[in-house]
């Protein structure tokens, strides 16, 4: 990858970048916001068209199948959905772009490999953020979806000793994440901490009751602009970072706030599906 | 990647997650689902990082990887556009209505 583009590029990432700012700016205000979000979508227009332009994107027949196909996919299932499911089908859309930021972490730490070149230190750090941050919004995502739509029940899913398990997976991941820095030509420990981060992302939303899952998408909406963020860094692309960066920041904030109209914090929203002891009292509290 | 263009790279990142932090103060909670949704459209930029390493023209496992990511992340700026774009709409006719 270079590492900088042509100045054409990173003028029009400039001119993207802003739109992108003051589209959220007037998403939040009932007023302006229509055409807040089509200040953003002009915003994703620039970028694509400008990122086709880029001298090392040259398998434009793929590329272009792969954009009609998936804008068919998105346009129908954006008219089909029905007014009452809109927050699942948020999460679905979601969960791909988490997905999509996984596939890129991968993708790019695969090429170094096939070329047997040692990945350079930061990259492969990027790269596993990017693999577990969109991993864990990819099946999170899915989860939530699964569970606002009826497909899988709406209680919280809870076993025996599941904070020592979840635990100790996290420690298996930071374990092979490590292995990996040091010694990336070691595919299947790579593929284990790929199946680790799906794996965290199902753990994480099965305890948490469906009534919260709007929350619960708000806050995996924050990941994936966290994953793209990451992505950005492997692939050393600005608009990827700042775009991820700045939807990872306001996600956080609208979540909170999302939080604060149920008048509960969320700490108690993400794990009050462990009842025990004081969280159990902080529901009881904060409900009566 | 250079240490240099990391740490650049890292000044960039902070300063745009302080831009979020700012960018979104008093939201009506009518406004939550479309600003979630179309926070998530933005969240597909991810689409630019797909196109970049789906761009070889030899086929490999990195550009196979690449087209599924293109898919997928464009599914997730046109659905999430158009989907934001549905609801506000929604909530224009209510008011017009009222």
């Amino acid at each position: 990858m270079s590492e900088f583009l042509p100045t054409g590029i990173q003028l029009s990432y400039l001119v993207a970048v802003t739109l992108f700012f003051f589209g959220l700016k007037k998403l939040g205000s009932p007023a302006t916001a229509r055409s807040g979000n089509l200040w953003a979508a002009v915003g994703m227009f620039i970028a694509i068209v400008a990122t086709l332009l880029n001298e090392e994107v040259l398998n434009y027949e793929m590329i272009l199948v792969g954009i009609v196909i998936g804008s068919v996919i998105g346009a129908i299932a954006a008219y089909k959905v029905e007014m009452t499911a809109m927050p699942e089908m948020v999460g679905l859309f979601n969960g791909l772009g988490g997905a999509a930021s996984a596939l890129i972490a991968v993708g790019e730490f695969w090429r170094y490999l096939s070329a047997a070149q040692t990945p350079p230190l930061p990259t492969t750090i990027t790269a596993v953020l990017g693999v577990l941050i969109g991993g864990v919004t990819f099946t999170g995502s899915l989860i939530a979806f699964a569970k606002l739509k009826g497909i899988m029940s709406g209680s919280p899913i809870i076993f025996p000793l599941q904070q020592p398990f979840n635990l100790a997976l996290l420690i298996a991941f930071v374990a092979g994440s490590v292995y990996i820095c040091f010694s990336p030509f070691n595919l299947p420990v790579f593929l284990g901490i790929v199946g680790i981060s799906l794996i965290l992302g199902v753990l994480f939303v099965i305890p948490i009751g469906g009534g919260d899952m709007p929350v619960v998408i708000s806050l995996l909406n924050s990941f994936s602009g966290l994953a793209a963020s990451a992505a950005g860094f492997v692939v050393m692309n600005n608009l990827l970072i700042i775009a991820g960066a700045l939807v990872g920041a306001s996600g956080i904030i609208l979540t909170i706030i999302m939080c604060k109209a149920m008048n509960r914090p969320l700490t108690n929203v993400l794990f009050a599906g462990f009842g025990t002891g004081d969280t159990g009292a902080a529901v009881a509290s904060g409900s009566g | 990647m250079t240490a240099e263009t990391l740490i650049s790279a890292l000044f960039v990142f902070v300063l745009a997650t302080f831009a979020g932090f700012e960018v979104i103060t008093k939201v009506p909670p009518t406004l939550h689902t479309p600003l979630m949704s179309g926070a998530n459209a933005i969240s597909g930029i991810a689409v630019l990082g797909a196109l970049i390493i789906a761009g070889e023209r030899d086929w490999n496992v990195t550009v196979i990887l690449g087209l599924i990511a293109v898919v997928l992340a464009t599914i997730n700026v046109v659905g999430g556009f158009l989907v934001t774009d549905r609801m506000l709409e929604m909530f224009k006719k209510k008011e017009a209505k009222a």
